[in-house]
């Protein structure tokens, strides 16, 4: 791998559901530390494509490369092992653990000790969990159980849970569905955070404007499989294609 | 093997394929609806051949001879409806295998029932008029019956296929089959829609058992060895498709004509007899469908559903009075034998206790931590049993090898049957573990060279210290006491960390880089060679095994002890073992119908008492400690 290489470059990605295109041609990349937003209308193709990302689907053509090396059609626990870390749009978190818990088994699972038979988990990964639910506001709740949790809390620890990797990239799903504006922006400010922190790549979708708008370093559209714009939040607001194909339908609604 | 005898047993074949389909597409419509699975659906079969026959006998004529058969299917239909109003109303809501269970329990309670109704006795039916001659087809004489039985499978394949492409009935279930919500949309009634469904559903599986009337005796045994068969044709045909049904039962059906036509084969100097290896062959069949299609022949591919258990708490290291109450448990588990003088019947109790605890654990390893329904474990007990037994009695090893050959038989068994069960998720793992243990009972009841057949192995004695008494059951005491400390030290290791988050969100957990396959898998080992060590146990204790070690009753019986002691807490198979032994002990052996009484005490379980022991005492505990 050269230094060069962005941490993630996806070229010429391609799946067809039936007749189909999901996915017709997509290429993009993701540098260390910055935030790309892939948006679109609904059925634009985000989900194929971040779930090809991930391993979920595996693509009728084109490669994944993470940090120069192909990962394409690699099972999500193998792609996870090599630096990814994601979350859900309908956050998961396991909910009959301890918020401590739930990091410790990430960081463990991470470092591919999910099959210690012996040893007691606990004190095996503290402090890195501790540390990761500091980060992510969570220390006080650590012996909570997950269950009990308020859904903003849950979409934190999902986001410890994710970061237990030590990940180059990060996906995320819809990272502030169900929130409220507050919540929302506080979210994705702590992301933003945690990126330039960590040097950490971001790749997210997500329907809220404001959150795309004020945070995102560069916003990628997909409309119908294919890439119509890519490039800074004021650039991609200003494009002709973009308003007539995406903002200019359903932008407002989103413009909360 | 000749044309002519392959042909024969074709036809045969087709006529088994039929009655199998009945009961499969009945499963699979009601399934598709209600995301229920019936295991109260072998039943209704056995019912509906038990009313048949009765009907025949009691009906003048051809005419009542037939009308008597459709009216036993019509009456099944009724049951069916009946059932679903009273019973499967108030489980919808509930978690799936509370669902498995309850119709499981419902299956008992009609199988004690039948044995009110009609005894223990086989009963055979008349045969029917106007079939009973035989025709000729290249120089052998077919039974007009099975040619009957073989065209009445297609000719009602063809009649489901038009009910659900022609009418407003059929458009209504395909639709609710596909979108449950679309129902309430549509504007229908979904409480008649789910009767009228289930009352179908019921009335295939009793014309089943009716048309079996002319070709096969009704008995008792029925009801679970038809679950066993449909199942098996439900996993290969794929759940919800009534045609993937129909090829799935000629196919199974086919297979196993060809084993018995082929007789005994030679292969490299080895005679097989291939007649006696039809429920190999049925496994291989469904195995392969398996690897090549999860979802079945005709099935969609089928999500795995977030199963969290959100009412279990984190586990926590053992507090001072959990210590302290284990700590007792052990002191009074250790007197035992000195109770022996004035009570004899003690040490036999408490020793039958130890061996129902390690086998509740075992269970409950897979079925708690790991999300697991297992319906079928009684197969890993059994092997654990007999393969004790044999290395005892066959090899003439001493009692700790021999205890050790049951233990690694067991193990290997889960080690085969738990790689393709992991790969499932919710009732397609629990019939395909049923279906398993129903496959390792048959092979043990056919193989009588080995294992005695029904007759069982005797004379299972484990020589000097474990010959007395005492002596054994302080010996089992340390295997199940090692047995639990393994599963402790197990579920608060990374292992059973990561086996817990696998079950709460699985797709979740694969995304954080755990095998969750490879994590299910060796917990499913890890339990087998723990029921494994109980069978083991079991034989020595008993001093003779038979098929019965293993039937699904046994199954059924860990399945109970964990629910009973709170499937949520890891000390609910200890007080749920504990609890059921006694039971079992004190009230079903005075009665003839402890079938019954174990069923209702299911539904009571489920229906009223989720939580089991644990949850109420962990209850009453919060009640008497507010501070906490």
């Amino acid at each position: 791998m050269t230094a060069a290489a962005p941490v993630l470059r996806v070229e010429g990605l391609a799946k067809s559901y039936g007749g189909v295109r999901a996915l017709d041609g997509v290429s993009f990349e993701v540098q260390a530390g910055e935030l790309l937003a892939l948006i679109g209308p609904n059925g634009a193709g985000k989900s194929t494509c971040f779930n090809v990302v991930n391993g979920q689907i595996r693509p009728d053509a084109g490669t994944v490369r993470l940090a120069g090396r192909d990962i394409t059609g690699r099972a999500p626990r193998a792609i996870a092992r090599l630096g990814v870390g994601r979350t859900f749009q309908i956050a998961a978190v396991f909910v009959s653990l301890t918020v401590l818990a739930n990091v410790e088994t990430a960081i463990l699972a991470s470092r591919g000790r999910s099959f210690g038979l012996w040893r007691p988990q606990d004190g095996q990964a503290r402090d890195e969990a501790l540390a990761l639910l500091e980060q992510t506001g969570l220390a006080a709740r650590a012996e909570h159980a997950a269950a009990g949790l308020a859904y903003g809390d849950v979409k934190r620890l999902e986001l410890a849970i994710a970061l237990a990797g030590s990940p180059r990239l990060l996906l995320m799903d819809e990272p502030t569905a169900g929130m409220g504006a507050h919540e929302r922006l506080a979210l994705i400010g702590l992301v933003q955070r945690l990126a330039a922190a960590r040097g950490l790549a971001v790749l997210f979708t997500e329907h809220s404007m404001d959150v795309v708008f004020g945070h995102a370093d560069r916003v990628l559209v997909l409309a119908r499989g294919r890439v119509i714009a890519d490039g800074s939040a004021e650039a991609v607001r200003a494009d002709p294609q973009v308003r007539a194909v995406y903002l200019g339908r359903s932008g407002t609604e989103g413009r909360t | 093997m000749t044309l002519d005898s392959l042909a024969f047993q074709m036809i045969n074949g087709l006529a088994s394929a039929s009655g199998l389909f009945f009961v499969a597409a009945g499963l699979s419509i009601i399934f598709g609806v209600t995301r229920i699975v019936n295991m109260a659906h072998g039943a209704f079969y056995m019912l509906g051949l038990y009313l048949a026959v009765t009907l025949a006998d009691r009906l003048p004529g051809p005419l009542g001879y037939w009308g008597g058969l459709l009216l036993a299917a019509l009456a099944i239909g009724l049951l069916g409806a009946a059932v679903e109003i009273l019973l499967l109303r108030r489980i919808y809501h509930v978690p799936e295998l509370y669902q498995l269970v309850a119709t499981f329990a419902l299956a008992l309670i009609l199988n004690d029932a039948a044995l009110w109704l009609w005894g223990p006795e086989d009963l055979l039916g008349p045969r029917a008029p106007g079939l009973k001659g035989s025709i000729e087809l290249i120089g052998r004489r077919l039974p007009e019956y099975d040619v009957f039985l073989a065209i009445a499978g297609p000719a009602v394949l063809l009649g489901l296929h038009l009910l659900m492409k022609r009418t407003r009935f059929g458009r209504t279930v395909r639709a609710a089959t596909q979108d449950r919500e679309m129902v309430a949309a549509l504007g229908i009634n979904p409480a008649l829609l789910f009767t009228a469904v289930f009352a179908l559903g019921a009335c295939l599986a009793g014309l089943g058992g009716a048309l079996q009337t002319a070709r096969e005796p009704a008995n008792l045994s029925l009801d679970l060895a038809v679950l066993g068969d449909a199942f098996v044709v439900v996993v290969i045909g794929g759940m919800g498709s009534i045609p993937g049904a129909y090829v799935a039962a000629v196919l199974v059906a086919l297979t196993k004509a060809l084993c018995i036509a082929l007789g005994t084969v030679d292969i490299t100097g080895w005679a097989f007899n291939m007649s006696k290896l039809t429920l190999v062959a049925e496994f291989l069949v469904m195995a392969l469908v398996l690897v090549l299609r999860p979802q079945g022949l005709f099935g969609r591919p089928h999500g795995a559903p977030a199963r969290g258990q959100a009412d279990e708490a984190p586990l926590r290291p053992l507090g001072a009075s959990g210590r302290t109450l284990a700590g007792l448990a052990l002191a009074a588990a250790l007197a035992v034998p000195l109770l022996a003088s004035a009570w004899a019947y003690a040490p036999v109790l408490a020793l039958d206790m130890l061996v129902a605890v390690l086998f509740a654990a075992s269970l409950h390893l897979v079925m708690g931590p790991g999300g697991m329904a297992s319906f079928g474990h009684a197969a890993y007990f059994g092997l654990g049993a007999y393969g004790t037994a044999l290395a005892a009695t066959g090899l003439g090893l001493p009692t700790v090898p021999a205890f050790g050959v049951g233990i690694l038989a067991a193990g290997a068994g889960a080690l085969v049957f738990g790689w393709f069960c992991v790969r499932l998720e919710g009732v397609y793992l629990a019939m395909l573990t049923l279906a398993f243990a129903q496959i390792v009972w048959s092979v043990i009841f056919q193989w009588e060279e080995v294992t005695g057949g029904s007759n069982g192995l005797i004379g299972i004695w484990p020589d000097w210290p474990f010959d007395s008494r005492a002596g054994l059951y302080l010996a089992a005491l340390a295997v199940t006491v090692a047995g639990l400390l393994m599963i402790r030290r197990l579920i608060h290791a990374p292992f059973g960390h990561a086996l817990r988050a696998g079950r709460d969100a699985r797709r979740r957990a694969e995304a954080s880089g755990i095998d969750v396959a490879g994590i299910r898998w060796l917990a499913f080992l890890a339990s087998g060679l723990l029921a494994g060590a109980a069978g083991g146990l079991y034989a020595f204790a008993k001093g003779s095994i038979s098929p019965e070690t293993l039937a699904v009753g046994r199954s059924i019986d860990a399945l109970v002890m964990v629910l009973l002691g709170g499937l949520s807490s890891p000390a609910g198979p200890v007080l749920g073992a504990g609890a059921f032994t006694l039971l079992q002990d004190m009230v079903m052996r005075e009665t003839a119908y402890w079938r019954a009484l174990l069923g209702a005490l299911i539904l009571a379980l489920v229906l009223l008492f989720p939580g089991g022991i644990a949850g109420g005492l962990s209850r009453l505990a919060a009640r008497w400690s507010p501070a906490r």
